[in-house]
């Protein structure tokens, strides 16, 4: 049997006292969505943080295809085909949505300062070809229509989508998704379910951390079940439904849809 | 011995003077967030108030500086109502650059008023004091005894009154302090109103001690920040602690090894501090 | 990257006017001042490149431009070295010395960098004070003669050195322009917008700092060498903190992150200042007060309010 595209081993991720992530193991095999939930302060956003790179764990190891990727700085990571999204969507509001896709493309470059100054075939020909892919992606996510708008001047879905189209630029084998419905309508919301189906039917496999359950009940093949750093459950949307310990630890406390 | 004594005693008076002066920056770095590169400028004015005082006005040492306080005090809350106040929500490169005019402007109306020459500052304590064989003027006396003093008294302003705690509050969150109902603009008005007078306390206190002119708090500014890397942004303690322990090292240094070298240990501990540690020695990674 | 025709025309003119100039005015003090605006601005272009669209304040700009002029300098002074190998190897130098500075202060960010880099400032105008032997110390350097001749083209007349500044002020305008419309300064630009998201999408931001920071230093250092070579002589105060901040205020009168900006800013500042020397002392005095109000109500300096105006005026 092949290695899983992500495998994370034993992952631990401490500060000072505080365990954060501790001692999870967790397979995202290729194809497939895969959700990691919990209650706030599960340490969900830590795992993600550890598996592009932005943490280094304190315990345990995190491989991509079967090589070891611990530690690594997050652009080797997403030079290896993982991309990423934040809670907040970190765009240039100032800039064009286009232009803040563009530079998504960068890492498959090669042009460097010589390059810009003499404005050798190799910039432009790289140039007109980020703008291309940057536009099939927008139009991937729905947005091209927005391309010339300032990012700043879009609405909070549209910018949901744009900063999944600058993920899905770079043509990553590996999407993790930081709470992508978050501050969003329920009717948006089924909108981005779908554009994360989308992705997933291309052939990018998709690993997402979400409060929203019915979103996250409706995508994913598998759940992994956070609470307090410890992994407590694992299964299909139906399993982790009747699962006792989630509900005790999770659904049964306080309702997040 | 007595020489290691006497260099000492020299070491903690200039440290006295150091501690204040980083307090100042360290307390407006905790509710701005920005370094105040015009701080220096308040400790060059702090001490031409007081040698105007003492030489035009005729002024005794304590009214001198009374008056010092109380126009550096004005001086910091104006540069917070009127600058600072006004680029809340901007990046911090905003305020970094208006600190810059800032201290350009203090600096250049200095240069105006009393020129580029050095002034020498009168005290009326010129005696000197001899213990266990160690020659003390009075005025480092002063200087340390008046040093200690005002840090006591930040102290009990910190931890025993209302506006104090609401300045600690702010310091470690902001936003929270909004939410329980800290007028946060009034603390930042204060902090800064509070950080002017320490410079003026400080600029006081060495203007007898070294010469007064426009520049003057070029270099200490520079000393202020690397105490305040060294013991943490925002923190109280670790500017304390930190303007005596470079001062003791620079003294010593300045005595046993050589003039040169004292004058580097700042900056070497600066680049050695962020290379080791890039945000500084006592604050917590990213 | 086309430029749209109006534009093209509109260079075109302000480069005609640049070479017409010193045919035009003959008043050889205006011609002098105006070259060193130019090579100021090829510095405060420099500053621009870290600041504007790296987003990082170095306050170690006016220590490099320093450094330029000395290295420069010392070559040409002492070593009787030619201009035509002094200028490169200056630049080179400058451009050396802000990668090893880099390595250190670009472990900072922020509020740490500019502390971390002023300080560089200051130490760089201590060195040079102290190393007497090599850099006259105090009194500076003097007897830096002016570039040797090409064939038939020479250099000792101001009209001369005025083409040979104009020269390398247009190639710097031209490389910051290229660098700017193509994908390294896209990369800069990211960085600056957000080093997070720059980095999840493959960016190495530490190197992306680094090469910003070393072209920042390279045109301060070829800035600061034509100023020596040009002034014939140089001395600590031309590295000094107070030099980065006029450069400083040059950029954001001007406007950062615009192609003009830098040269606008630092022309208007330069001329006005000759204007009122009469109250040459009251300079500092006056313009801290207007980069505090640049700052509050005009961040983006005068390119910022030429964006305001509708836009057929700049078509």
């Amino acid at each position: 049997m092949s290695a899983p595209l992500l495998r994370v081993e034993h992952l631990g991720m401490h500060f000072g006292g505080l365990k954060a992530v501790d001692d999870v193991d967790l397979d995202v095999p290729e194809g497939e969505i895969t959700a990691v939930i919990g209650p706030n302060g599960a340490g969900k956003s830590t795992f993600f943080n550890v598996v592009s790179g932005f943490c280094t764990p304190t315990t345990g190891r995190v491989a991509l295809n079967g090589v070891d990727v611990t530690g690594l700085a997050p652009h080797r990571i997403a030079r290896l085909g993982v991309a990423r999204t934040f809670q907040t969507t970190k765009l240039f509001p100032e800039a064009e949505v286009l232009d803040n896709v563009i530079i998504g493309r960068r890492q498959h470059t090669k042009s460097n300062v010589l390059d810009a100054i003499l404005r050798t075939k190799r910039l432009r020909t790289e140039a007109a070809e980020c703008r291309e892919r940057a536009r099939q992606a927008l139009e991937f996510a729905g947005v091209l229509h927005l391309e010339a708008l300032p990012v700043g001047s879009i609405p909070q879905e549209a910018r949901k989508r744009v900063a999944i189209a600058l993920a899905l630029v770079a043509e990553p084998q590996l999407l993790l998704l930081d709470e992508p419905a978050a501050g969003i309508n329920e009717e948006e919301t089924s909108g981005l379910t779908a554009l994360i189906r989308k992705v997933v039917e291309s052939g990018i496999a998709v690993c997402l951390v979400e409060h929203k359950m019915r979103m996250v009940m409706d995508l994913s093949d598998r759940i992994v079940v956070l609470n307090q750093g410890k992994k407590i459950a694992e299964g299909t949307p139906e399993e982790i439904r009747g699962d006792p310990t989630v509900i005790d630890a999770y659904l049964g406390g306080s309702s997040h849809a | 011995m007595t020489l290691f004594l006497q260099q000492f005693v020299n070491g903690i008076a200039l440290g006295s003077v150091y501690s204040l002066v980083a307090l100042g920056l360290t307390l407006v770095y905790g509710v701005l967030k920005v370094p105040n590169f015009a701080h220096g400028a308040l400790y060059m004015a702090g001490a031409y108030v007081s040698y105007v005082m003492l030489t035009s006005f005729g002024a005794s040492y304590i009214v001198a500086m009374a008056v010092s306080v109380v126009v550096l005090a004005v001086l910091g809350g104006s540069m917070e109502w009127l600058v600072f106040r006004r680029l809340e929500g901007k990046t911090p490169v905003h305020s970094m650059i208006a600190a810059l005019g800032l201290l350009f402007f203090m600096e250049g109306t200095a240069d105006v008023i009393w020129g580029p020459t050095f002034r020498q500052v009168p005290t009326p304590f010129d005696g000197v004091v001899t213990l266990l064989g160690v020659n003390i003027t009075e005025q480092r006396i002063l200087v340390i005894v008046a040093a200690v003093v005002t840090m006591v008294g930040l102290y009990l302003l910190l931890k025993r009154t209302l506006v104090g705690m609401s300045i600690e509050a702010m310091a470690q969150d902001r936003e929270g302090a909004l939410l329980v109902g800290i007028d946060t603009r009034r603390v930042a008005l204060l902090t800064f109103a509070i950080s002017g007078a320490l410079a003026a306390v400080a600029g006081s206190l060495i203007a007898p001690l070294l010469l007064v002119f426009p520049n003057m708090g070029e270099l200490i500014i520079l000393k202020a920040f690397v105490i305040v890397i060294l013991g943490g942004m925002g923190s109280v303690p670790g500017a304390i602690l930190g303007g005596y322990l470079l001062a003791l090292a620079e003294t010593m240094a300045g005595t046993y090894v050589s003039f040169a070298f004292s004058e580097l240990i700042a900056f070497g501990l600066l680049v050695l501090v962020l290379v080791i540690r890039p945000t500084g020695l006592f604050q917590k990674g990213v | 990257m086309r430029l749209p025709p109006a534009r093209g025309v509109a260079l075109s003119l302000l480069l005609l006017t640049a070479i017409l100039f010193p045919l035009l005015v003959d008043n050889p003090y205006l011609v002098s001042v105006v070259i060193t605006a130019y090579v100021t601005a090829i510095a405060v272009y420099g500053l621009d490149v870290m600041l504007g669209y790296t987003g990082e304040l170095s306050l170690a700009q006016g220590g490099f431009f320093g450094i330029g002029g000395y290295s420069a300098g010392i070559l040409m002074a002492t070593y009787e070295v030619s201009f035509w190998i002094a200028l490169p190897a200056a630049v080179v130098m400058t451009a050396a010395l802000g990668y090893v500075i880099g390595l250190a202060a670009l472990r900072t960010r922020g509020d740490y960098f500019a502390i971390f880099t002023l300080a560089v400032g200051v130490m760089i105008v201590i060195i040079i004070e102290r190393w007497e032997g090599v850099t006259g110390g105090t009194d500076g350097l003097i007897g830096i003669p002016p570039p040797s001749s090409i064939g038939p083209l020479r250099f000792d007349s101001l009209t001369a050195q005025y083409y040979l500044v104009l020269f390398f002020l247009v190639l710097t305008i031209y490389v910051v322009w290229s660098l700017v419309n193509s994908l390294v300064g896209r990369t800069f630009v990211a960085v600056r917008n957000s080093e997070e998201l720059a980095r999840a999408v493959g960016i190495d931001a530490g190197k992306t700092h680094q090469l910003s920071f070393v072209i920042s230093a390279a045109l301060a250092g070829l800035g600061g060498a034509l100023y020596a070579v040009f002034l014939g002589y140089i001395g600590p105060a031309m590295g000094g903190v107070q030099m980065t901040f006029m450069m400083l205020v040059y950029l954001m009168i001007g406007g950062v992150a615009s192609l003009a900006g830098p040269l606008v800013g630092t022309l208007l500042v330069t001329g006005l200042m000759q204007f009122l020397q009469a109250f040459a002392e009251y300079q500092m005095m006056a313009l801290g007060p207007i980069l505090v109000v640049v700052i509050i109500f005009f961040p983006k300096g005068l390119a910022g309010l030429a964006k305001l105006l509708p836009e057929r005026w700049r078509r």
